[in-house]
């Protein structure tokens, strides 16, 4: 029988059945990996739904640190019946199908290498609490992989125990779930599989985390005090982040009182206008959201924007259009979001790639929200927000100051002879605020909606109106020059076709790179952050007569921006587009660019 | 023309108040709403209110949606930074506000458009989040800015200015507000100022979410004899609960009354509303109370005026969300950001 032979080189993939407990425990698999000094990219591909219906968990290991997905699975633990059909043919000829044998069962395919383990029986024995029968099963069958790939069984042991620290009662009976699977493994399939987790380095100076727990955490050290939001999966997470960790950080010493406020809103609406309130009076605010959530702030992201006030919006994109796939990643929100709301509006949007980058980007996007006054858009997407990945430590500078931007303290009113919000007095487009409270007689002003002069107040002259929306324009291009410059994957351009990428897709992306430089095809390639698009993006369009630009939507979103920014001739910018609610792979860009070169076109969208 | 200035010159021997301030000091730009609208009227008793009050207006902020109530904030309190929002969302804009500096006295203005129809979930999360605010509804029962719609607290029985049918029931803003844990909840009319007045300063002094549903008539679309929200049709039909005086911290109550007839209900900063009751039974701390007189005055075909309901003791919001003293809006990035020592342990939890 063939078997797959690889060290710290391979994809797993866990088939469960929701609400059952498993989504922990095959954490707790991936994390045990990584504690090897391998990296690993876990990532859950779950239902809209509470418990009963079939979740997936795909691990890739993988030490040279790639993490995007990967297709083709190499072993797979296949505990739910339901999905045997599609878990079996996804399996690598000369893979490994870990399925409970309670039940025995013929799986069809005499290609595979199938491993029965008696789940079901051995739980059954060893425990006499219904529910801890059933669940651990999970760890049951960790402990089985632990032997199998011959890891060291202590690490997952001192996972437990930190599991359930302040819960010592649970960590024996855990442990013991753990020792079943081990030990059955270790007596009927000693030395049998051929793919193994070989202690290593590689993951020094990382730690494993979601983009959303790194950006709740940035948010608290951005100096955000507020939050206003309302449920909405894959965004929830980030809210609560923030609360959990304002919760152990932000705590008055003395008083217990909270140096925050954290309130789930009625509905998007409310979220939004809370926060543009709560930075109007002069707080960081933010709200956290997904696609549904933006179309539902639109109108108040509009008066932000005309108004002039600084608010930050998180959105985790996930599949859309309408309610679309909510367990599904897309970055399939760019134009709704760069041009939000109705008359002419145009937004400033943060794009990270990774944890680190999203902890890094929460905290810029409130010193550029209030720098500009304007609102701050940071576009994350489900497979960054919700999955762990294997991403640099965060990093934080104490010599770092917040930017609060151009706001008039009360001695700044005391030497101005008059006080305009909305006048231009720098030339950069972007006027001085003052905060409600400031000076007895000085700095009030009425904030709008409806069109007004320098001065805040409203007219119905045309020529005023036409001049403060000019003048919006002029901050938009201060704010390209204030934006995260984008990344760029060699010192110089020295091939005529270009690669643009952005946000999750650059996991993938690396590994397409290393790919193509083994095909000896040069490419350039430059990976944006942020939009308004800054001069560099520009350089780099003109320097190159092909552009692929890669995306996970349909109708190439970020394509279209290029085209309405700048003028780019379409048929010089070609879409290399991913659709389908799982993230984006590096063969699947490597065969699209290699098929394009070959004459078979891409899509131009 | 699109704004007017007032001309800041005045009578120079106008009384002022303790800060000094004249009641011209406390006024805004000229109102462009119709000669005769309801809303002025309510705006001329804020600023006597605030006068009264010896209220520094840099400290207030003016708050409102859209409508021609929610043009209203432009009409009183220069000084006071006010905020114009979008349809029906004021509340959420005073809800952050509030929650960034807890100092300022909160001051919300919407119509019957803006709070029982587009805004109606944001008035109901408010009022039951116990914001610290308040919240005027000048109540007219019409969209005035579109030409006669009409509203949501428009009566069944009250036709258009053209003759058109009511289909559905009104919406009475104060009950709801009650059942929703308003601590403060008034109803009152904007032709009334010796009702009126107390009752704003009351409001302002309470601590937690007022309400103050003002009838406020529309002299352009609904004040005509089908309405029952005009000017006529309320003076006949008003059904004053009380009499309310203001007593301020420190003075003494020195109207005496027979027992039974007044009532008194100490607010959170020391003073005094003082009610000479004019219905016997009636006591503004008792919800159950409060809710079924609302329900027989309507029965009744009559309009409840002045104190419904006031709970002094209840938390606000702040409280509820336990949030520290000093305002949000003044920590500084010492007493926010964690630092890099503390992104160590954090680090470290995440391997």
């Amino acid at each position: 029988m063939k078997k797959i032979s690889s060290i710290n080189d391979f994809v797993i993939k866990f088939a469960n059945v929701n609400g059952s407990g498993s989504a922990s425990a095959n954490q707790m698999f991936a994390k045990g990996v990584f504690r090897s000094g391998i990296p690993v990219s876990p990532k859950n591909i779950f239902p809209s739904n509470i418990q009963g219906l079939p979740t997936w968990f795909e691990v890739r290991v993988n030490e040279k640190g790639y993490l995007g997905r990967r297709e083709g699975i190499d072993i797979s633990v296949a505990m739910n019946p339901q999905s045997y059909g599609d878990d079996i043919k996804e399996l690598k000829s000369g893979g490994y199908l870990i399925y409970d044998s309670s039940w025995k069962r013929d799986f069809g395919r005499e290609d595979i290498n199938v491993l029965g383990i008696p789940l079901t029986e051995l739980c059954v024995n060893e425990f006499s609490n219904p529910k801890q029968r059933l669940l651990f099963k999970n760890l049951g069958y960790v402990g089985f992989l632990a032997s199998l790939l011959k890891m060291d069984k202590d690490i997952y042991i001192s996972l437990i125990n930190e599991q359930f620290r302040g819960k010592e009662k649970l960590i024996e009976p855990n442990v013991k779930a753990l020792e079943i699977g081990y030990s059955y493994a270790e007596e009927n399939f000693k030395d049998f599989c051929d793919i193994q987790v070989n202690k290593s380095n590689k993951t020094e100076g990382l730690i494993l985390t979601s983009g959303n727990d790194a950006a709740g955490l940035g948010c608290v050290y951005g100096g955000a005090t507020f939050c206003a939001w309302y449920p909405i999966t894959p965004s929830t997470s980030l809210a609560e982040s923030y609360s959990d960790y304002s919760e152990k950080l932000r705590i008055e010493i003395g008083t217990d009182k909270n140096k925050f406020a954290f309130i789930q809103a009625e509905d998007e609406l409310a979220a939004i206008g809370m926060t543009i309130g709560a930075n109007w009076n002069g707080a960081r605010g933010f709200t956290a959201t997904s696609g549904p959530g933006i179309s539902l702030m639109s109108e108040f992201i509009g008066l932000a924007y005309f108004a002039e006030v600084p608010s930050v919006i998180f959105d985790v994109q996930r599949g859309g259009p309408s309610t679309g796939m909510p367990t599904r990643t897309q970055q399939s929100d760019l134009l709704a979001c760069a041009y939000a709301s109705h008359g002419d509006t145009k937004h400033v949007l943060l794009i990270p790639s990774d944890p680190n980058e999203c902890f890094d980007f929460s905290i810029e996007a409130f010193d550029l929200a209030d720098r500009l006054q304007t609102p701050v858009i940071v576009l994350m997407d489900l497979d960054l927000g919700m999955n762990d990945w294997s991403t640099k430590e965060f990093d934080w500078d104490d010599t770092k100051e917040y930017d609060k931007g151009k706001v008039l303290s009360k001695e700044d009113l005391d030497g101005m002879e008059k006080f305009g919000r909305y006048l231009d007095v720098d030339g950069d487009g972007i006027p001085y605020r003052t905060y409600p409270g400031t000076h007895p007689n000085k700095g009030a002003y009425f904030t709008r909606g409806t069109s007004h002069d320098e001065y805040a107040r409203y007219t119905e002259d045309g020529d005023k109106n036409a001049e403060v929306l000019s003048r919006l324009l002029k901050k938009y291009q201060t704010a390209s020059e204030l934006v995260p410059k984008p990344v760029f994957n060699q010192e110089k351009s020295t091939s005529s076709i270009g690669i643009i990428y952005f946000g999750s897709t650059d996991c993938s992306m690396q590994e397409t790179l290393d790919q193509l430089d083994e095909e000896n095809l040069n490419v350039d390639a430059m990976r944006l952050r942020a939009f308004p698009f800054n001069l560099e993006v520009w350089e780099f369009i003109e320097d190159h007569d092909l552009l692929f630009i890669v995306e996970q939507n349909r109708d190439g979103q970020m394509r279209t921006l290029m085209m309405a920014e700048g003028g780019i001739i379409p048929d010089k910018l070609v879409s290399i587009l991913c659709f389908d609610g799982q993230p984006i792979t590096a063969s699947y860009i490597k065969n699209k660019i290699n098929a394009h070169l070959s004459g078979v076109p891409a899509k131009t969208a | 023309m699109t704004y007017i200035t007032k001309p800041i010159n005045h009578h120079p021997r106008l009384e002022s108040n303790k800060l000094g301030l004249t009641r011209r000091d406390y006024e805004g730009s000229v109102s462009t709403l119709c000669a005769g609208c309801g809303h002025d009227s309510i705006s001329a008793a804020i600023v006597e209110a605030c006068f009264q009050l010896n209220i520094e207006a840099y400290r207030v902020a003016k708050l409102s949606g859209i409508g021609c109530s929610s043009k209203a904030p432009a009409y009183f309190l220069n000084q006071s930074h006010g905020f114009n929002s979008v349809h029906g969302r004021m509340p959420s804009i005073a809800t952050g506000a509030a929650m960034a500096n807890h100092e300022l006295l909160y001051l919300g203005v919407s119509g019957d458009g803006d709070t029982a129809s587009i805004g109606i979930g944001q008035f109901i999360h408010c009022a039951r989040r116990q914001l610290n605010m308040t919240y005027f509804v000048e109540n007219n029962g019409t969209y005035g800015l579109t030409k006669g719609q009409f509203s949501a607290t428009n009566d069944l029985e009250s036709k258009s200015k053209y003759g058109d049918e009511n289909l559905f029931p009104a919406i009475d803003l104060p009950s709801m507000a009650i059942q929703l844990g308003a601590s403060f909840v008034a109803r009152s009319f904007s032709g009334d100022r010796d009702q009126l007045v107390p009752l704003i300063k009351a409001a302002m002094c309470h601590k937690g979410f007022s309400l103050l549903d003002i009838i406020s008539p529309c002299v352009t679309f609904n004040n005509h004899n089908t309405s029952t929200k005009s000017y006529d049709y309320i003076r006949e039909h008003n059904e004053a609960l009380s009499k309310p005086d203001f007593v301020p911290l420190g003075k003494e109550i020195t109207t005496s009354y027979e027992p039974g007839e007044s009532s008194e209900v100490s607010l959170h900063d020391g003073s005094t509303l003082s009610l000479t009751k004019l219905a016997l039974d009636y006591d503004p701390t008792d919800k159950i109370i409060a809710i079924k007189k609302i329900q027989e005055s309507q029965r009744d075909g009559k309009v409840l005026t002045g104190l419904l309901y006031a709970d002094p003791s209840a938390k606000d919001l702040k409280e509820i969300l336990n949030i520290t003293d000093q305002p949000l809006n003044t920590l500084t990035q010492e007493q926010l950001c964690p630092g890099k020592s503390a992104l160590k342990d954090i680090n470290d939890n995440l391997k």
